[in-house]
């Protein structure tokens, strides 16, 4: 029963964390943006507009919420949620240091995957549930594009995982022990960065961001959705990212390790570090790039990135093979 | 625990079934499978199969997806399609053949029989994966070869014919 009482707490306290990261990588993204268009970006509220965050966050609870009269009450009101939860889920497997995450489960990678891939029945619900035409392509236009970008996802995500020889999050950071994965010659590379694309088409991204495209489809399956409701959604897109880019970490950039890595307080500095770059990366190229067509968008998945990552998880099964074996 | 977690995710199982059969909405419909598939890889999980319950989600979370598409571009469009079954006799069929279905279920899951033994390791990946390229190896690549056929068939099907 103890047992069960500290793991709840931990859950509480790592749950907490996660909404005061999407909190606050908001603010990063806005400053980030503001910096690359040359603006000052979020400056008002707070010193250099720290506090806007929170400022945003009390509007949002405080708006009224309105549910379409022609809208599919259940499915409406139930979507968000079920949009939230597993974006919040796949933190549970992420190690943050040697020990120090809720469940380092050996099959860590697998349940990632399968968790966040759950994502999209929320995300259906809220574009169909609405009942409005806009909401319902881009409910369309989603389920199209994560069936296209799931399965280089999952190759690109099984690449560090056939060279670790383990599923299991911590065996994947121990065995980059001598060398980053990123840092394998080609396979590393490669991997890495068909790993970052298929990111950003499962995050709905730009330039993969056609299921919200604000110029067609105002802004996609959450334009009925307002105030709290509005917010969860949010909160969950953005946990995604946040976890996407720890994993990004976790798998190729070693996770927890670097210099003195050995106390895990600065093991997780480390790992804070990594995923934010990893994040930054991926802000960066929203703000650099351009939408593209839905037919563009599938091309590139079947076409090239399916082909190379099952290629590339061939090269490195038939590298790990001939060098004897997984591991460091 | 593991007995109150059964019986709490088997009645959802139930429910969730009941729901998926009586509900007249195909989206309703399949929103309840989703529920019904998730009450079944937590099952696996109980049972300590935990790549069974990641891939049960990983290849139904897919499959899902894509019968809601099928279900609003093929089910609900157009009043037409809602009128009465024309093969209305042919659901008679369902309840001889589902009590069949039950009866070859109860007779398999009957307790006392010992014949079908116990899984000699656990349910983690890396012994299903020995067991799988090893004493099954060949059910496992006839199954791929036939899903191989069907994927090449599709795209036969699919292919555009020059006119």
């Amino acid at each position: 029963m103890e047992h069960l009482a500290l793991d709840a707490l931990a859950a509480f306290i790592l749950l907490n964390a996660v909404i005061g990261m999407v909190t606050y990588v908001t603010l990063l993204e806005r400053k980030f943006a503001a910096r690359m268009q040359s603006r000052i970006g979020p400056y008002r509220v707070g010193p250099h507009g720290l506090l806007q965050p929170i400022a945003d966050a009390l509007k949002l609870m405080m708006k009224e919420d309105i549910v379409p009269r022609a809208a599919d009450r259940w499915v409406y009101n139930l979507a968000p949620i079920v949009f939230l939860i597993p974006c919040v889920l796949i933190f549970a497997t992420i190690p943050f240091a040697p020990r120090l995450g809720l469940a380092d489960l050996n099959i860590g990678v697998l349940f990632f995957l399968a968790v966040s891939s759950l994502e999209i029945v929320g995300l259906f619900m809220g574009g169909w549930g609405s009942n409005n035409k806009y909401a319902l392509l881009s409910a369309m236009r989603a389920v199209n594009q994560i069936i296209s970008y799931d399965l280089p996802f999952v190759f690109a995500a099984l690449i560090p995982v056939v060279l670790a020889g383990s599923l299991q999050m911590s065996a994947i950071v121990a065995a980059q022990q001598g060398l980053w994965f990123v840092a394998y010659p080609v396979i590393g590379q490669l991997g890495f960065v068909a790993f970052l694309v298929a990111t950003l088409a499962a995050e709905n991204r730009v330039p993969f961001d056609i299921l919200e495209a604000e110029s067609e489809l105002v802004a996609g399956f959450r334009v009925e959705y307002s105030g709290m409701k509005f917010a969860i959604i949010q909160l969950g897109e953005y946990a995604h990212m946040i976890a996407s880019s720890f994993l990004g970490a976790l798998l190729f950039l070693g996770g927890w390790l670097g210099p003195g890595s050995d106390i895990p307080a600065i093991g997780v500095l480390w790992f804070l570090l990594k995923a934010m770059l990893v994040f930054l990366v991926v802000t960066w190229v929203r703000w650099s790039f351009v939408r593209i067509r839905v037919d563009q968008i599938l091309a590139v998945s079947w076409k090239l990135l399916l082909p190379a990552t099952l290629g590339l998880l061939l090269v490195t099964a038939f590298w790990v093979a001939l060098r004897g074996g997984a591991g460091a | 625990m593991a007995t109150v977690t059964f019986f709490v995710v088997a009645v959802l199982a139930v429910a969730s079934a009941l729901g998926l059969i009586l509900k007249r909405n195909p989206i309703h419909g399949a929103l309840f499978l989703v529920i019904n598939l998730a009450c079944v890889a937590v099952l696996y999980l109980s049972l300590g199969a935990e790549f069974l319950a990641a891939a049960q989600v990983i290849v139904y979370a897919g499959a899902i997806m894509v019968l809601f598409v099928f279900a609003i571009m093929v089910l609900i469009p157009g009043k037409e399609e809602t009128g009465p079954d024309p093969r209305r006799a042919v659901r008679l069929l369902a309840l001889p053949v589902g009590a069949l279905l039950f009866v070859q279920l109860a007779m398999i899951v009957r307790p006392r029989d010992a014949r079908v033994p116990p899984p000699p390791a656990g349910g983690s990946a890396e012994s299903l994966g020995t067991l799988l390229f090893t004493d099954y190896l060949f059910p496992f690549e006839l199954t791929s070869v036939l899903l191989l056929a069907a994927m090449v068939g599709v795209l036969v099907l699919a292919r555009r014919r020059p006119s």
